[in-house]
């Protein structure tokens, strides 16, 4: 019984870790320029591919993982000058098509790469699974969540300690007066738009062993990171933590002891659930509207 | 009185009429009369989403759930339990209807991205439970529907029918009926954006809450286009079941949904005769590109892209404004 229980918590956690890195690209995202980055699940599918590929192609790991994610990097990097920057008049939907439209783009350019089939990633250190109270704890889970804290709090030093973190909060929470205090916004707004890349990235890379990887994977990931997001809040950092742990642990219970059939019905009605009672997500703030 | 009639609002309505009636001389085989038939189904439902989205300004990212669930409606009502057509359509647009009103309430008092997030999750519900239903709906195998059957009259894409005289193939006769039905869709959505209520929505997107300042009651006029472009698709999704004689849960996927809020910003969000040209555009493009094959998605990603960069008004705001230009230009500015 405990047993069944830890090993669905495990489960949960693992995807969930993987979940919160999403979404922690979606509001560093957000937060800088007020895009939903719909392209967000593609920067996890390149991650992943670029690095199976590499070391497929013998390079050593360490380096085959340095290089995808500069490739992801320079894919954020990419889509902020020349898809989003020329289009900064435009209005939320227009700019929820073309990053709609840059995901597909970069689908089929995986595609062309790649090929359609799924491609797998060995575990990292062992591929002995690990025994904890009778639960089974996959040794790649561990580096899932060890990487992920490591990231969560780099990102925390990030903001707080660095003059470009901080100016990419200031820019994020009022670009007229970020401007006027000399921070080159559209520099911002490109570095945003690559951590949330590397990030990407680095979530698709840790969690390849675990879920396999294919040219499409993208566009259910970035989902779930979507919807980690919006039960978080968009636009907090701990509400997408939670978010995504919450999202992940629920949807693993969900499979395990109602169906595996319905586990993703879950996690959108969840999300329907949170934004009823709470229609800015679990740490939203509060914002009164200027009319 | 001619030059009257051509400002009217019915203007648009009379070009495209003419457009459906020409056409056919270009249309050499029954794959083209398909596609265009096929083409006819999803404008109409992209003009019914172009109400809520275009005149009202709220995101639905789930369209295709009410789609979905019209098709199946009739899959099983025709199918499993041998209802007749016209009634088959009309309660599940009654469904849908009260289906879109029960979650439209709670839904459409959240905003932007949030909004966009629940009718997405809304869209993703209808189709997971399409798809695990195997007992009811096939999943993900889909499911056969019957011929539509108007009056004791059945329109099989297979049959050959007589029209005034003239012998007509199934598909022609599945073309005439797409083409009054997206007639009348037009027809309706036209009459309804120039009535009050389409103020009172036009008034909403500029302003929520200058709009109930004055008195408009936005919660009920949000619910109410929420319906009726639900009640649209769940229509257009009952003939196109019926249409195509198979369906499966990809008629009510998040894929679905995005084509068809694209088919709404591509063409031109609030311009009925946009989105129109909005869904030719995305429905052709593919045909178009399968020449490249490999390379398919890519341009498909690419010319999403630069046609949203370049003309975010979307290609019929952007095309006429050009055309106006040139207008003025020649007339020496005076216009």
């Amino acid at each position: 019984m405990f047993a069944e229980f830890l090993q669905y918590l495990f489960t949960g956690i693992t995807i969930g870790a993987t979940y919160a890195l999403i979404a922690l690209g979606f509001t560093l995202i957000y937060n800088a320029s007020h895009v939903i980055n719909f392209a967000q699940g593609e920067f996890l599918m390149v991650g992943g591919m670029a690095t199976v590929s590499l070391t497929a192609m013998g390079v050593p790991m360490i380096l085959a993982v340095v290089l995808a994610v500069i490739l992801a990097g320079l894919l954020g990097i990419a889509l902020q000058r020349l898809a989003i920057a020329p289009a900064r008049q435009a209005d939320v939907v227009t700019l929820i098509i073309i990053t709609i439209g840059a995901s597909i783009f970069i689908r089929g350019l995986a595609q062309l790469v790649w090929g359609k089939q799924y491609h797998v990633m060995p575990n990292f250190s062992t591929s002995e699974p690990i025994e904890v109270f009778g639960a089974v704890l996959n040794s790649q889970s561990l580096w899932v969540l060890g990487v992920g804290a490591v990231l969560v709090v780099a990102l925390v030093l990030f903001f707080t300690k660095t003059l470009i973190g901080k100016a990419i909060l200031a820019t994020s929470m009022n670009k007229e007066a970020a401007r006027l205090v000399g921070i080159r916004t559209q520099m911002v707004l490109m570095l945003a738009f690559m951590v949330s890349a590397l990030l990407g990235s680095v979530a698709g890379i840790v969690v390849a062993p675990i879920t396999f990887t294919s040219y499409d994977i993208g566009v259910i990931l970035g989902l779930k990171g979507f919807v980690a997001a919006a039960i978080g809040g968009l636009g907090s950092g701990v509400g997408a933590v939670v978010g995504g742990l919450a999202l992940g642990i629920v949807e693993a219970m969900a499979a395990g002891y109602i169906s595996s059939d319905y586990k993703d019905a879950v996690a959108f009605s969840m999300i329907l659930l949170v934004l009823f009672f709470m229609p800015r997500g679990l740490f939203g703030a509060k914002v009164v509207e200027r009319v | 009185m001619l030059n009257r009639f051509m400002q009217s609002r019915l203007r648009g309505l009379v070009i495209l009429a003419l457009i459906l009636i020409i056409l056919p001389a270009f249309l050499g085989n029954p794959f083209h009369y398909e596609l265009v038939t096929q083409m006819a189904i999803i404008a109409a439902t992209v003009v019914g989403l172009n109400l809520l989205v275009g005149f009202a300004g709220q995101i639905s990212l789930g369209h295709a759930g009410f789609f979905g669930l019209g098709a199946y409606f009739t899959g099983i009502a025709t199918g499993t339990y041998g209802w007749s057509s016209i009634p088959a359509l009309v309660a599940g647009a009654i469904a849908v209807g009260i289906i879109a009103w029960v979650v439209g309430r709670p839904i459409l008092r959240l905003k932007g991205h949030y909004l966009s997030m629940a009718t997405l999750a809304v869209g993703f519900i209808i189709a997971i439970i399409l798809n695990n239903e195997r007992a009811i709906t096939g999943g993900p195998d889909g499911m056969p529907v019957p011929a539509l059957n108007l009056f004791g009259w059945e329109l099989s894409t297979f049959g050959q029918y007589s029209l005034f005289g003239v012998e007509i193939s199934g598909v022609q006769a599945w073309y005439i009926l797409a083409s009054l039905v997206l007639l009348l869709a037009v027809w309706f959505a036209l009459n309804l954006i120039e009535s009050p209520i389409g103020r009172a929505l036009r008034s909403v997107k500029g302003s929520e809450v200058a709009a109930s300042v004055v008195g408009v009651d936005t919660a009920r006029y949000k619910s109410l286009v929420f319906v009726i472009s639900a009640v649209y698709a769940s229509v257009m999704g009952s003939l196109y079941a019926h249409f195509q004689g198979f369906i499966t849960p990809a008629v009510a996927s998040f894929e679905f949904s995005i084509l068809l809020i694209t088919m709404v910003v591509l063409g031109g969000m609030g311009s009925t005769f946009g989105v129109i040209l909005g869904a030719v555009v995305l429905k052709l493009l593919p045909q178009l590109l399968a020449n490249f094959q490999e390379l398919e998605t890519v341009m498909f990603g690419l010319i999403l892209m630069l046609t949203m960069i370049f003309m975010p008004k979307g290609l019929l705001p952007t095309l006429t404004a050009l055309v106006a230009g040139k207008v003025r230009k020649k007339t020496g500015g005076k216009a």
